[in-house]
């Protein structure tokens, strides 16, 4: 178990002060001047060593993301973009460090900035996160009164303009390019890549596009050491993580543990364990809702990872565990999932935009048994008919659930079909 | 997909819409956060400006930010309709946001929602149903106006929405004895200092 020594989040709970004061006295702004004299390259280095991968679902190594900016500012500006629009179903943790830790993360904002060699960036935070959004300028006007923003930030001789900029509900702004599209003054909807954001990004302009959490770690790892981050974990999967449990356990909660803990101490540890014990456990989402499912038999021994979730043909994804109890109408919980995927489709690829709707309406007849048994090959092949065809990821979100359920729960499905079929003839 | 949309019935006539001089200086802060001729990038800022002050989103409302923005009117009305917090008729004083995606469902959202919808009147109340809210360790979570409402059951929301009725702000976040995200009976972590 991680011990709190080596935690980042230490106002997770909004226990103690959240602003400047407060967070000084955690740690936060503790010589950043220090760190940004690495210069660019050093900082992405640094970033690179400690092994940290994106946190906002896809895994990708973060120092390495940073390191396809341009070396040098020619005529168009760069810009640092954070997403803050958390919406996967299960997720809730950048909530967490937006109200209870703004200025850790507004550190990552600097630093993050001036290795990609921006001067200003731009947070988008989820338009129902009001009062987050509003905890968060706050601290952004404290840290331009403390000189830590601004011209000259921190001393460090380099200019950094930071700017909060609130959605309006679409869960599709979370794709980065859709978020760009937004942050322009248009529709969220995805943009074709290439060309890649680091090369024409926000205004056509060189743009990073990074999770919150991703950019709250940096300052504590770049304080702290690569080596030190490098050393929780385990190889290819290192560092601490945020975890959100809910769904069917005795207490939901959020918590920092560190990578690879085996999802079974998670639930136990901290969220006090399965409603009615582990032998009344069904199933587990373990990563929000885009990733497969996971029956009892793999949570059993799985590690909260990448590679390890990725082995069992699911994802580490926001690292948000939804758990199921056997009480759980499980194909009505996935049938919940295809009805978000399409009420948040943004309509521009045929695949998705009638594919989900297909999908929804599919499986909400076999919450009820309302198929032929060939329907579940059939919408099998309708998912992997969507799955790789569209512009962004969110046709493949929509797909995986169902995909999952066909895999684990096949059975059930068939019994409840069969189930209608006799009742109807016995009539 | 979803696209907001009005039927127009319900749809009251407003001849016209100004700013105040409050919002169109919160308006004009807002636009001098993007580079010059960008002022586009305001345009959600902007709407949820114009809706803070009427109420809701009239057309007219949205010509004004167009003409605000320097934007075409249809660019304007094209965000209005693909966002989910534009209200595009009238709604009652406490817009109840029901989340009902699965990590609230799996703890019993449909009760807080039938407790919801039968305290929607159009006036005080006005419900609707909304996906993830982001606040699924305290779920079932409901957004009124502002702010969270987590960890409800139907006996919780009754007595929100009842000193609602008294016209008090019951305090946001959990409705139960516990510390925003940390678990029920104390953290298991962080317990040093």
């Amino acid at each position: 178990m991680l011990s709190d020594k080596d935690r980042i989040f230490t106002n997770l709970y909004g226990v103690h002060d959240w602003h400047l004061a407060g967070a000084r006295a955690r740690g936060a702004w503790d010589n950043t001047k220090a760190i940004l004299d690495k210069g660019p390259d050093g900082i992405i280095d640094e970033m690179k060593k400690s092994g940290l991968r994106g946190r906002g679902g896809a895994g990708f190594p973060t120092g390495l993301k940073w390191s396809f900016m341009p070396k040098e500012v020619k005529d168009r500006p760069h810009y640092l973009i954070v997403n803050a629009d958390e919406s996967e179903p299960g997720t809730c943790k950048d909530r967490d460090i937006l109200r209870h830790d703004p200025h850790l993360f507004i550190e990552g904002c600097l630093v993050a900035g001036f290795a990609m060699r921006a001067n200003a960036g731009y947070i988008y935070v989820r338009g129902e996160f009001y009062n987050e959004a509003q905890n968060l300028i706050t601290a952004v006007r404290e840290a331009y009164e403390a000189g830590l923003l601004g011209k000259n930030a921190c001393g460090s001789g380099w200019d950094f303009d930071l700017y909060v900029h609130r959605g309006a509900g679409a869960y599709i702004c979370g794709e980065e390019t859709a978020l760009l599209e937004s942050l322009e003054g248009k529709k969220g909807m995805p943009r074709l890549k290439p060309p890649f954001p680091a090369g024409s990004g926000l205004y056509g302009c060189p743009s990073t596009v990074n999770n919150v959490e991703s950019i709250a770690v940096a300052p504590t790892i770049l304080r702290r050491g690569a080596t030190w981050f490098a050393g929780i974990g385990r190889p290819n999967n290192t560092g601490t993580k945020l975890f959100c449990i809910s769904g069917h356990v005795n207490k939901p909660c959020n918590v920092e543990e560190e990578m690879g803990i085996p999802l079974r101490e998670l639930i136990d540890r901290h969220a006090g364990g399965v409603r009615g014990g582990w032998a009344n456990l069904l199933a587990v989402i373990p990563g929000g809702a885009s990733v497969p499912l996971l029956p009892k038999s793999i949570c059993d021994t799985v590690l909260m990872d990448f590679d390890s979730l990725r082995d069992q043909k699911s994802g580490l994804g926001t690292a948000a565990v939804i758990v199921m109890d056997k009480s759980t109408d499980i194909v009505k919980a996935i049938a919940r999932l295809s009805y978000f995927y399409k009420h948040e489709s943004c309509g521009q690829c045929t695949p998705c935009r009638e594919g989900t709707g297909w999908m929804w309406r599919v499986m909400e007849r076999m919450v009820t048994g309302n198929a032929r048994i060939e329907e579940i090959d059939a919408l099998e092949d309708v998912t992997k008919q969507v799955e790789g065809h569209t512009i962004c990821a969110l046709g493949d979100a929509a797909a995986w659930p169902i995909q999952g359920l066909i895999r684990h729960f096949r059975p059930e499905m068939e019994r409840r079909i069969r189930a209608r079929t006799e009742k109807l003839a016995a009539e | 997909m979803a696209m907001i949309t009005a039927d127009p019935k319900d749809v009251p006539h407003v001849a016209h819409f100004a700013f105040t001089p409050e919002y169109l200086a919160k308006a004009k802060a807002l636009m001098a956060n993007y580079p010059p001729g960008r002022q586009a990038s305001a345009v959600i800022a902007v709407l949820d400006l114009a809706q803070r002050q009427q109420g809701w989103l009239p057309r007219v409302a949205m010509d004004e930010v167009a003409k605000l923005l320097d934007m075409a009117p249809i660019r304007v009305y094209e965000i209005a309709t693909f966002y989910t917090m534009f209200q595009l008729k009238p709604r009652g004083k406490y817009l109840l946001q029901v989340c009902t995606t699965t990590p609230c469902w799996l703890r019993g959202s449909e009760a807080v929602m039938k407790a919801c919808q039968h305290a929607a009147d159009g006036e005080t109340f006005s419900v609707q149903e909304v996906e993830c809210l982001g606040g699924c360790v305290n779920a079932p979570v409901v957004q009124i106006n502002d702010d969270f409402y987590e960890d409800l059951d139907e006996a919780s929301i009754a007595k929100v929405l009842d000193a609602f009725r008294r016209g008090e702000t019951p305090k946001p976040g959990p409705q139960v004895d516990r510390q925003t995200s940390a678990p029920i009976g104390g953290a298991t972590t962080l317990k040093g200092e």
